[in-house]
């Protein structure tokens, strides 16, 4: 089976701050978005399994390689970045036309995305690409497992789970009951050096001249600013859960919550 | 004040910014990660393998999982065949969050080296691979009751019978001891001979019929690491299981030291450094007459003595490594002036911690307290500070002018 992850660099969570034009300063420590580390994991529980491979696709600046590194580390066999100047500033939209043309020069079974970003938090770029794909859509999967030309998903739900089934390609969505990423091995992280990360400009995937990019933003940032820092919460721990309990409540009603 | 005990003494956010310059891209990467796991795996247990003084048998699988005890060993045999420092450098960033821990692989390197220096290729296939994979430990028997510093003098004896050879004995302190399936023995093959060529190596299986670990010492500080005593009731090894030729023990037990020492002064950094972190935090947060308490210059002047003792021991550390790495000849000298210069940091930094903690650091709802306990042992076993010194004088004085 093979797999394209869909990666995204981010901030560290913790360390984001806004640039002088409100814009997140990405000169920061970048990691892989959380997300995108379980369904990554995912992605290789199944080749472990079946046999396959899991290439990696982002859209980064050209010099965000660690944290694609790391993911190279865990086990991916290569990485394919698209990263272009024009790119700079690029919206949602933007990002999805460029993944999915990237995707359209790759051969794939599966895309797989994590749930959203924690410096954006859109969470509408996988569900854009497998439209402008023309792919089945399979979202919040807690379980994913191959069938014979097909793949069906565990979709979590207000009751439960839906159990859903498509054709392959077709792109899932993850969310972190997959499981916890691992820990990449040192072996991992010697033999990623040797990994090819393929870096793409917007030409090179047939986007020269279109209108994608920080040029052509649908959205526009007007304002942006740090929420105050919020008071530190009150953790009950009490080895008595009838203790725990009235001491949630008694908290409660001395706010008149309840 | 939120560093709950054994917890997170090796927060990212508190670590001083290491000096990058000399280290390699796959070092660094191997440091970062062997870091990330240190923080979010080891030293959330470091208090209660303390506490239980329980060898950290998951800690060894989760070593073993992330190729960690494969570090030191041939690619060949199933290794990654990383350099000393980088070796050290996994040493240190385990033994920031707990020395026992830093300890599992610091020991695998000591017990393999006679075996890396002087075995043979079929030795190194048989063995190795199961060492690298990190399935099988292997320790160091070469000190006995009556044999400390004074190695020479050792007892054990090994006496030729055929294609085997039988062992008989006693060790003692001897690190992973009752945990290792392999030991390497020294053990006098020729009483008669030379001082230094009475004695030979052997990889023994702890398997073996007549070896048995008579004890467990009880502990100061690494306390979840494994130091037993061994007994040897005439136990056959296989003469194919002997390392290098007969007589050359004594000289492969200190080419062995001379490689190994580091991995203790690297243990030592790392110690220092863990302690540094949790005292730097705990002088930004705690509050006395209005203020914290890093804002005093007595406690500023502590801190920073701390970070010089640790930084240097470190840098010396680095080079000690590059220099054995390279052949230097002097390499016996590099490896006792990083062990003594970074175990005596190790006191020093981990006991000035426990001063910025007051009365907290003396207690067990902070790490500083094991930490200064653990920190002693570096400054005693693969030689004590006063046998490093010799070492240093005598290459000295070898020198010719």
């Amino acid at each position: 089976m093979r797999i394209v992850v869909l990666v995204k660099p981010v901030p560290d969570p913790g360390e984001e701050r806004l640039g002088d034009d409100g814009r997140l300063d990405r000169s920061v420590t970048a990691v892989i978005n959380g997300n995108d580390e379980y369904v990554l994991e995912a992605a290789l529980k199944l080749v472990e399994a079946h046999g396959g491979e899991v290439t990696l696709l982002s859209m980064a600046p050209a010099g965000i390689t660690d944290p694609i590194r790391k993911a190279l580390a865990m086990g991916a066999t290569r990485a394919v970045l698209v990263s272009d100047p024009a790119l700079a500033g690029a919206c949602s939209w933007s990002t999805t036309q460029v993944l999915a043309a990237a995707l359209r020069t790759l051969e794939y079974d599966l895309v797989l995305a994590g749930a959203d970003t924690s410096d954006g938090g859109g969470g509408v770029v996988a569900a854009g690409v497998a439209t402008l794909l023309g792919l089945p859509y399979l979202s919040h999967a807690r379980r994913i497992e191959p069938l014979d030309g097909g793949v069906r998903v565990e979709r979590l739900s207000a009751a439960g789970h839906d159990v859903l089934e498509a054709t392959l390609p077709a792109v899932v969505v993850g969310t972190q009951l997959l499981g916890e990423p691992r820990y990449p091995s040192l072996r991992g992280i010697m033999g990623a050096r040797a990994k090819e990360i393929a870096v793409r400009t917007l030409a090179e995937i047939g986007l020269a001249d279109r209108p994608v990019g920080g040029a052509h933003a649908t959205t526009a940032l007007l304002a942006a600013r740090q929420p105050a820092p919020r008071g530190s919460g009150r953790v009950v721990r009490d080895p008595d859960p009838v203790a725990a309990a009235s001491a949630i409540v008694d908290f409660l009603v001395e706010r008149r919550a309840l | 004040m939120r560093l709950p005990a054994g917890g997170r003494c090796y927060d990212r956010r508190v670590v001083a910014a290491p000096a990058l310059g000399r280290l390699t891209d796959d070092q660094r990467a191997i440091r970062d990660a062997v870091r990330t796991l240190a923080r979010d795996r080891v030293a959330p247990r470091a208090a209660e393998i303390d506490r239980s003084a329980e060898f950290p048998e998951d800690l060894r699988v989760l070593l073993a999982e992330q190729g960690i005890l494969g570090l030191p060993f041939p690619e060949r045999h199933g290794g990654l065949g990383a350099d000393l420092l980088t070796v050290c450098l996994a040493i240190e960033a385990l033994s920031a969050a707990c020395a026992t821990t830093g300890l599992i692989l610091a020991v695998q390197v000591l017990g393999a080296l006679p075996l890396l220096l002087a075995g043979s290729e079929e030795q190194l296939g048989r063995f190795v691979p199961g060492l690298a994979s990190g399935r099988d430990l292997i320790a160091f028997a070469l000190t006995e009751a009556d044999a400390g510093s004074d190695a020479a003098a050792i007892r054990t004896r090994a006496v030729r019978d055929g294609e085997t050879y039988v062992i008989s004995g006693g060790k003692r302190f001897i690190s992973h001891g009752s945990v290792a399936s392999l030991v390497t023995v020294f053990a006098v093959t020729d009483p008669e001979a030379d001082r230094h060529r009475r004695i030979s190596a052997f990889v023994v299986e702890t398997a073996s019929p007549g070896f048995s670990v008579s004890r467990l010492e009880h502990k100061m500080g690494i306390r979840g690491s494994p130091t037993a005593e061994l007994a040897f009731d005439e136990v056959r090894v296989p003469a194919a299981n002997l390392l290098g030729a007969e007589g050359d023990g004594f000289g492969l037990a200190m080419r062995t030291l001379d490689r190994s020492r580091p991995g203790i002064a690297a243990q030592a950094v790392g110690i220092a450094q863990g302690a540094l972190d949790v005292a730097v935090a705990y002088a930004g947060q705690r509050r006395q007459f209005g203020k914290v308490i890093g804002e005093f210059q007595l406690v500023q002047g502590l801190l920073a003595d701390m970070d010089a003792r640790t930084e240097a021991a470190r840098q010396l550390l680095y080079t000690a490594c590059e220099e054995i790495e390279r052949g230097a000849p002097d390499a016996g000298r590099w490896s006792a002036l990083c062990k003594l210069v970074a175990g005596d940091a190790a006191m020093a930094v981990t006991t000035d911690a426990v001063q910025v903690l007051g009365g907290y650091g003396y207690v067990d709802d902070f790490p500083v307290e094991r930490m200064m306990r653990d920190a002693k042992i570096t400054q005693l076993y693969e030689g004590t500070q006063q046998i490093q010194r010799l070492v240093i004088a005598r290459a000295l004085l070898a020198r010719k002018p």
